[in-house]
């Protein structure tokens, strides 16, 4: 078994060799403000992170990851560019899997750069293989761009787009929309009598609660609109069907991309900055031939990305969770950057795992 | 030693549940006076039992300190994580039947769905500030029912009582609580959603996985389920 001190050795020396890259090291706090992760994750972060209080701070998390306070850090007072390293231990709450440890070390480097984004993608994805080198892994890579793109292309209404957007990163929700809106499912019983009533909030039964009849009115609009907007072509829905189905390695993904794009010509600005990705990664020395691309990879973990997804695998042991992962997250520095922003990637790596598979191949 | 049941100290579930005995030829009862927490079990050898909250024999079976228990399915399937792993159902008794529901105000005529509520909270959230808030007592149920139907938008709000008060208040948009007629539920203009159904409770009599069995116990054990079979 490994113990904590070869595992603290070992992300010291990950952390060396990302300053050795270029990073500077830095060292959030183990308590951060909740309300930020709240709004943020909503209330899905109560289920994975610990919560504690006092009387003045309010509620505060035990760090779940690293990369929040990395952003409010440098959106508050990075210089540009700026390249960070940290390792520290995060908290997880596990409600379901003694096995998994609700404690461990993470290592991970962080890029703000405005300059040529697929190659700091591939700086970060190259960074992370070297640290890698030689373990039995397997490698994931993805695009959440190509997604938001395709459904921000759709020609139907803003409002639709919107709501697409919002579950993006919930496969079943995204699901049940898009057949809606395809035509493909009735509405619930009784909301056509609903829609159609001349006055439809004329129920003998008080107006109670904070949400008041207006936006109850507005909804009622809203959904009336919808039921007048005709379905996403069949098209279009086949397209992205196709698309969120796309599973190759890299040169073949981009091939079907590419016939997909005849569909969904929006896109094609994604597909070329991909393009961009798989030259900047080649470059540096990445075998993308046989690199896996998954058009639909990164969507039910990895909220905040919007952009190039990564993750890697142990090979033979489906048990343990990725031993890194990473992506880009342009609009999470917009979120916590009070107007500013800056293209963003980074990723995180775990020691304690990397540790457990040499134990393995021993 | 003896092998220990743990039964709700108070009110119509300890009443049922005596009763419930009883037609299997058991008889529970409180020793002394009506203040005291001790019991006493005649018809059967070994079994000895022990009064306490309901809301506490979760925990109690899940630590071993009582090796039988009667609560609500609800109370074990919120408090106790992986349930299944740490306690066994060894039968429904019948009573004590509610339902686990998400209900919003009846004035929402726009929200009958768990869609609905979804894009409800998204347009809340939008209008007010902050997110939709659902009043529970059940944290972990509700949460995971809502993850799973992909809900967001929405926050938990605790409430320990007086739920169904909390619209009213306006220190909660709607709610996720135990409701058996939905008397209480109509009485405070609110509505159950179509698929808002959570978890069917009754009061059941669980057998505790981890607590240890002498041998003694063990025949009690036997000679109990040979009883209620």
């Amino acid at each position: 078994m490994t113990n904590t001190s070869q595992i603290q050795a070992r992300a010291a020396m990950m952390r060396v060799r990302f300053e050795a890259a270029g990073a500077q090291v830095v060292d959030p706090p183990l308590l951060q403000p909740a309300e930020t992760l709240l709004d943020l994750y909503g209330e899905d972060i109560r289920a994975r992170a610990y919560v504690t209080s006092d009387a003045l701070r309010g509620e505060q998390m035990l760090r779940p990851d690293f990369t929040l306070p990395v952003v409010q850090m440098h959106m508050n007072e990075g210089a540009e560019p700026a390249r960070y390293t940290y390792s520290g231990e995060v908290f997880r709450r596990q409600e379901h899997d003694p096995d998994r440890p609700n404690e461990y070390i993470q290592v991970g480097y962080e890029v703000f750069d405005r300059n040529d984004p697929a190659g700091a993608d591939a700086e970060v994805f190259s960074l992370f293989a070297l640290q890698l080198r030689g373990l039995p892994l397997r490698a994931a890579t993805g695009d959440i761009g190509i997604l938001t793109a395709a459904v921000q292309g759709l020609r139907t209404t803003d409002r639709r787009k919107a709501a697409l957007m919002r579950h993006l990163w919930r496969p079943r929700r995204f699901r049940v929309l898009l057949d809606r809106f395809a035509g493909r499912k009735p509405g619930p019983e009784g909301r056509d009598t609903l829609l159609d009533a001349e006055n439809p909030l004329g129920l003998d039964v008080p107006m109670i609660g904070k949400r008041r009849a207006s936006e109850i009115e507005a909804r009622i609009e809203a959904l009336r609109e919808d039921r007048d907007t005709p379905p996403i072509s069949d098209n279009e829905l086949a397209g992205l069907e196709t698309l969120l189905n796309v599973r190759e390695t890299m040169p073949f993904a981009l091939e079907q991309l590419r016939d997909i794009a005849v569909d969904l010509p929006q896109i094609t600005p994604a597909l070329d900055r991909l393009e961009a990705r798989v030259a900047s990664l080649q470059a540096r020395g990445v075998d993308v031939e046989r690199l896996d691309f998954e058009a639909s990879y990164g969507r039910t973990s990895m909220e905040y990305y919007d952009g190039f997804v990564f993750g890697f695998y142990a090979e033979g042991r489906p048990d343990l969770p990725p031993i890194a992962t990473g992506g880009r997250y342009d609009a999470l520095t917009r979120q916590l950057g009070n107007g500013a922003e800056i293209p963003a990637v980074g990723g995180v790596l775990r020691p304690d795992l990397m540790l457990e598979i040499e134990e393995d191949a021993q | 030693m003896s092998l220990k049941l743990g039964v709700p100290s108070k009110g119509r579930l300890m009443e049922k549940t005596f009763g419930w005995f009883e037609k299997r030829g058991i008889t529970l009862s409180r020793s002394g006076s009506d203040r005291e927490y001790a019991g006493k079990v005649e018809g059967i050898d070994g079994v000895s039992l022990i009064l306490l909250s309901a809301g506490e024999i979760p925990r109690e079976l899940a630590a071993g300190r009582i090796h039988m228990g009667v609560t609500g399915i609800d109370l074990v399937h919120e408090k106790l994580p992986r349930w299944e792993q740490q306690v066994e159902e060894v039968s429904r008794l019948g009573f004590g039947k509610a339902d686990l529901i998400i209900a919003t105000p009846a004035c929402w005529v726009d929200v009958d769905t768990l869609d609905d509520l979804d894009a409800a909270a998204a347009a809340f959230r939008k209008t007010h500030g902050h997110r939709l808030r659902i009043a529970t007592k059940y944290h972990r149920l509700v949460r995971e029912f809502l993850t799973e139907a992909g809900v967001a938008d929405y926050n938990l709000v605790d409430s320990q009582g007086a739920t169904e008060g909390t619209v009213v208040n306006e220190t909660a948009e709607a709610v996720a609580d135990i409701t058996s007629t939905g008397e209480t539920l109509r009485a405070n203009h609110l509505k159950i959603l179509s698929d808002g159904l959570i978890l069917q409770s009754q009061a059941t009599l669980w057998r505790s996985r981890v607590a240890k069995y002498t041998e003694q116990d063990k025949a009690a054990l036997s000679a109990l389920l040979d009883r209620l079979a």
